[in-house]
């Protein structure tokens, strides 16, 4: 039986999106996926994947067209740089900010 | 049935391991601590214990077997000495930190260099810091009845505990001990389940990275900071002290041994000057009082330290606080200040408007021989040392027997 005088606070974490806050506000470059190279978009097939696998945010879906998490995407380029089909670009974030230029 | 025997320090605390049903022992041999883990080994390999014995390369690495074993919900022990000890101590926060269960005896050894094996408290001292429970057994009955509830202590506060016992004095003696019945250990100790185990069907990260401030997780749960984790160690290392006695309490019931689990005073009722000290050389000083107060008409007392960490504050000082004067004998101190026990004692008075006279006395280190005479002569001089005009004089710690 747990004592209730003690709580015994640890450190434990669980791999997942958001185990280290809202990691996206780091990013300086944001993967964009371009759908007309990517394997499992392409074939319509759950293949490929790499991204997904690659990820260690656990940030990328494993879907037919992939989507990935903005809120917790850190940016690495992890994803870009495994895709084998070279579908994901690492675009700077200035492009994306109001006043950006292609805004 | 409970067994009387005649054996050693290391005998008697390998025997208690063994009833405690530890299941892993990883431990690297050092000199005093040896013979102890050699008993475990031989229990084992002999199939009087079931337990996997885990041969490591180093003292480093016999704690982090037994962090592992712990985090996976697994009764560990280990033991050291001396450089042994300095080796874990990274180990050592580590397992504090993580809040794993486990007992670790120390056989008290000095450190180098230069290279000692002989008997002082330094190796302890050096990690109070560390956050484990550090406990000091006086005989081999309390090397026994502290090891067996040091296991169950931990297991209840998720703090690991230092079962400390001094090299040679109780290592390599024989005394008479009495072993309690196996089956009615298994009552007072039960099997161990950790709340917090490893479980593969849910995989978890343990003390990765932790931010300096809380955080939600993936569950969208609010999640302890570092500072927060740190704090609740320090407040819940401090009511240990609470559940101790309760422990304290159950033993005695069961095993009719116990009272005085964190104090142990002696002639201390009516003591005018209190001696406080921890391990063998508080028994010694029994004789002391015995003598001063037979011989010279002193009223002297002796108090035994038996939980260096966490400090009992108050306890100490309201014994300490109406004496007229206290001094401390320690085997260890704080290099370049003075003894690390007399320092944590002052500290505790500081409060106290009728605080006592305070003397510190540095014996014993690296073995060096602990006369009776000589306790005697210094406490008698302390006693008659009423009027301290020179503060920063007195308060320096008095080497005794130094032969420079």
């Amino acid at each position: 039986m747990p004592d209730p005088r003690f709580k015994v606070l640890t450190s434990a974490s669980t791999s997942g999106p958001g185990d280290a806050g809202r990691t996206g506000s780091w990013r300086v470059e944001r993967p964009v996926l371009d759908y007309s190279r990517c394997i499992p978009a392409k074939t319509g097939k759950s293949a490929c994947h790499l991204c997904w696998l690659y990820c260690p945010d656990n940030v990328v879906s494993k879907a037919i067209e992939p989507q990935i998490d903005l809120e917790y995407c850190k940016g690495c380029g992890i994803c870009a740089e495994e895709c084998p089909a070279q579908a994901i670009e690492m675009v700077s974030e200035e492009n994306f900010v109001a006043g950006g230029e292609n805004e | 049935m409970s067994e009387k025997l005649i054996d050693s320090g290391n005998n008697a605390a390998a025997m208690a391991v063994q009833l405690a049903a530890a299941e892993v022992i990883a431990a690297y041999p050092i000199t005093p601590q040896t013979p102890l883990t050699e008993k475990l080994s031989e229990l084992i390999a002999a199939g009087e214990m079931d337990a996997e014995y885990v041969a490591v390369e180093s003292e480093h690495s016999a704690l982090g077997v037994c962090i592992g074993a712990a985090s996976a919900g697994v009764r560990a022990f280990t033991a050291t000495s001396s450089n042994g000890l300095l080796y874990m101590s990274e180990q050592l926060h580590w397992a504090a930190g993580a809040r794993l269960p486990m007992v670790m005896c120390v056989v008290n050894r000095g450190i180098g260099a230069p290279w000692s094996v002989w008997n002082d408290h330094q190796d302890a001292m050096s990690q109070r810091d560390a956050g484990w429970i550090q406990l000091f057994a006086k005989d081999h009955q309390e090397i026994v009845d502290i090891t067996l509830k040091a296991f169950r202590l931990a297991e209840l506060v998720h703090i690991p505990v230092m079962v400390n016992y001094d090299g040679y004095y109780l290592s390599h003696t024989y005394m008479p001990f009495e072993l309690p019945d196996a089956a009615a250990v298994k009552e007072f100790l039960p099997a161990y389940e950790y709340a917090h185990a490893l479980d593969p069907q849910k995989p978890e990260s343990l003390n990765t990275v932790t931010l300096p401030d809380s955080r939600n997780d993936t569950n969208g749960v609010k999640q302890p900071g570092y500072m927060d984790i740190r704090h609740n160690l320090h407040q819940e290392m401090r009511l240990a002290m609470d559940v101790l006695e309760e422990i304290d309490a159950d033993y005695q019931q069961r095993f009719g041994r116990g009272g005085a689990p964190i104090l142990d005073p002696y002639c201390c009722e009516d003591a005018e000057y209190i001696v406080v000290a921890m391990g063998t050389i508080a028994n010694q000083f029994r004789d002391v009082v015995d003598r001063l107060r037979q011989e010279d008409g002193l009223k002297v007392g002796v108090l035994a330290l038996q939980v260096y960490r966490p400090f009992p504050t108050a306890k100490i000082a309201e014994t300490l606080q109406s004496a007229k004067g206290v001094m401390v004998y320690e085997k260890g101190l704080s290099y370049g200040n003075q003894g690390a026990l007399y320092a944590d004692l002052k500290s505790a008075l500081y409060p106290y408007p009728a605080r006592p006279q305070l003397h510190n006395f540095i014996v014993g280190l690296g073995g060096r021989d602990i006369r009776t005479e000589d306790l005697c002569q210094t406490l008698k001089t302390a006693c008659q040392q009423d009027d301290l005009s020179a503060p920063e004089q007195t308060d320096a710690p008095q080497w005794i027997g130094l032969q420079l």
